[in-house]
């Protein structure tokens, strides 16, 4: 089919969404929270790494590890699913193709970070 | 569907051999890309030997050389042979830059020149621009204002404001820094480019343009200006030394700005 719109109508399309600097924003301030979140989860594993299973439980019911855990884990899977969103809208041209992977990358953050957060929640609250 | 093939016209083969003549002093070979869009073949490697001694210094000298003496259908833009008009942006030896301004001396080994990455190809070394020109003009690159200029005089500015443009005006739509960004390859058919967007920082910022918030708003978008993923290649070639790198990250910092 031959496309008789002019350059100009081409290149101002749908026109501007009037969004992304929260995206960009967000980006940046999950990064700076996963500076020292991620430190201290990286030197905490390997401390965990010589626990037996009675050790490692104590670890996470101490209040501090356990909202540092948490932390971790939101601000990790909250970075990632806007990374992927990223590296999909960059790499994918399909329309189907890049909605639909944006659609399992934000769904599947959210499934995991859940069950990450519970796992710790039930460890550092449980009986 | 996903493409799994190269496109038509994509594979690129040799082509013919222009070698060195006898009485030659100083030889050098250029690997010139060619395509002929009449003649329904892919796009060769054209090599040309000439003598550097019956040459001008620059690149563009050599293309014109070729043209001359050797082969009349070699298409190129060219015009004003000094760094300033834009026309003969291309890729030599791997790098976009502008022809003229490119010493045949700073190369070493054989020149390869090739039109500017990933923009249809019109004939040999001549690019379609009219997206990349679009995109420009789409940003509406002129003074906005309400206010009338006043009677009789100029809109008058501080030496600080026009100080502010400095490292912004000077820029000259070669297209060579847009063409090089692989963010601009993937997403140019919404992602404005280095180019665009330095251009329309140099509107953002001065002091007398009264539309900056409606500017901001047109910019505001995953694609028009959030592609830019400081890959710093626009820094890197731009053949008049500017940054556009740095104008799009003074975008984002004025978007958070008007946020916060």
């Amino acid at each position: 089919m031959k496309d008789f719109k002019s350059p100009l109508s081409r290149a101002r399309g749908l026109g501007s969404a009037r969004s992304g600097t929260s995206h960009w924003w967000s980006q940046r301030i999950s990064a700076i929270a996963l500076i020292p979140l991620g430190l201290w989860l990286c030197l905490s594993l390997v401390m965990i790494a010589s626990y037996d299973h009675a050790q490692a439980v104590e670890w996470i019911r101490s209040p501090i590890n356990g909202i540092g855990l948490t932390l971790a884990i939101i601000a990790l899977f909250y970075h990632a699913s806007l990374g992927l969103q990223t590296i999909a809208e960059d790499y994918l041209s399909a329309e189907w193709l890049k909605i639909g992977a944006i659609i399992v990358i934000r769904l599947s953050a959210i499934a995991l970070s859940a069950t990450a957060v519970f796992s710790v929640l039930r460890i550092a609250l449980g009986e | 569907m996903a493409q799994l093939t190269l496109p038509k016209h994509s594979k690129v083969r040799e082509g013919h051999n222009h070698p060195s003549s006898p009485g030659m002093k100083r030889p050098r070979t250029f690997t010139v890309y060619r395509f002929d869009p009449d003649s329904k073949e892919n796009p060769r490697r054209d090599r040309f030997t000439i003598d550097l001694d019956e040459c001008g210094p620059m690149v563009l000298d050599a293309l014109i050389k070729i043209k001359g003496d050797i082969d009349s259908t070699l298409t190129f833009r060219r015009s004003c042979r000094e760094g300033i008009c834009g026309s003969c942006a291309m890729n030599i030896d791997g790098r976009n830059t502008l022809a003229c301004i490119s010493a045949i001396d700073d190369i070493e080994g054989d020149i390869s020149v090739h039109p500017l990455p990933h923009l249809p190809v019109i004939k040999d070394l001549v690019p379609d621009l009219n997206h990349f020109y679009a995109q420009y003009a789409s940003t509406k690159p002129w003074l906005r204002s309400q206010t009338p200029p006043p009677p009789g005089r100029e809109r008058r500015q501080s030496i600080e404001d026009r100080e502010k443009l400095d490292g912004l005006y000077e820029c000259i739509l070669c297209a060579c820094c847009s063409t090089s960004c692989p963010s601009y390859w993937w997403n140019g058919d919404r992602y404005l480019g280095p180019a665009s967007l330095l251009q329309s920082y140099r509107w953002l910022v001065d002091s007398r343009d009264e539309e900056t918030g409606e500017r901001l708003d047109d910019l505001e978008d995953s694609f028009r200006l959030y592609r830019c993923h400081t890959i710093m290649n626009c820094a890197t070639v731009c053949p008049k030394g500017l940054n556009p790198a740095k104008a799009i990250a003074e975008i984002k910092k004025m978007m958070i700005k008007r946020s916060l």
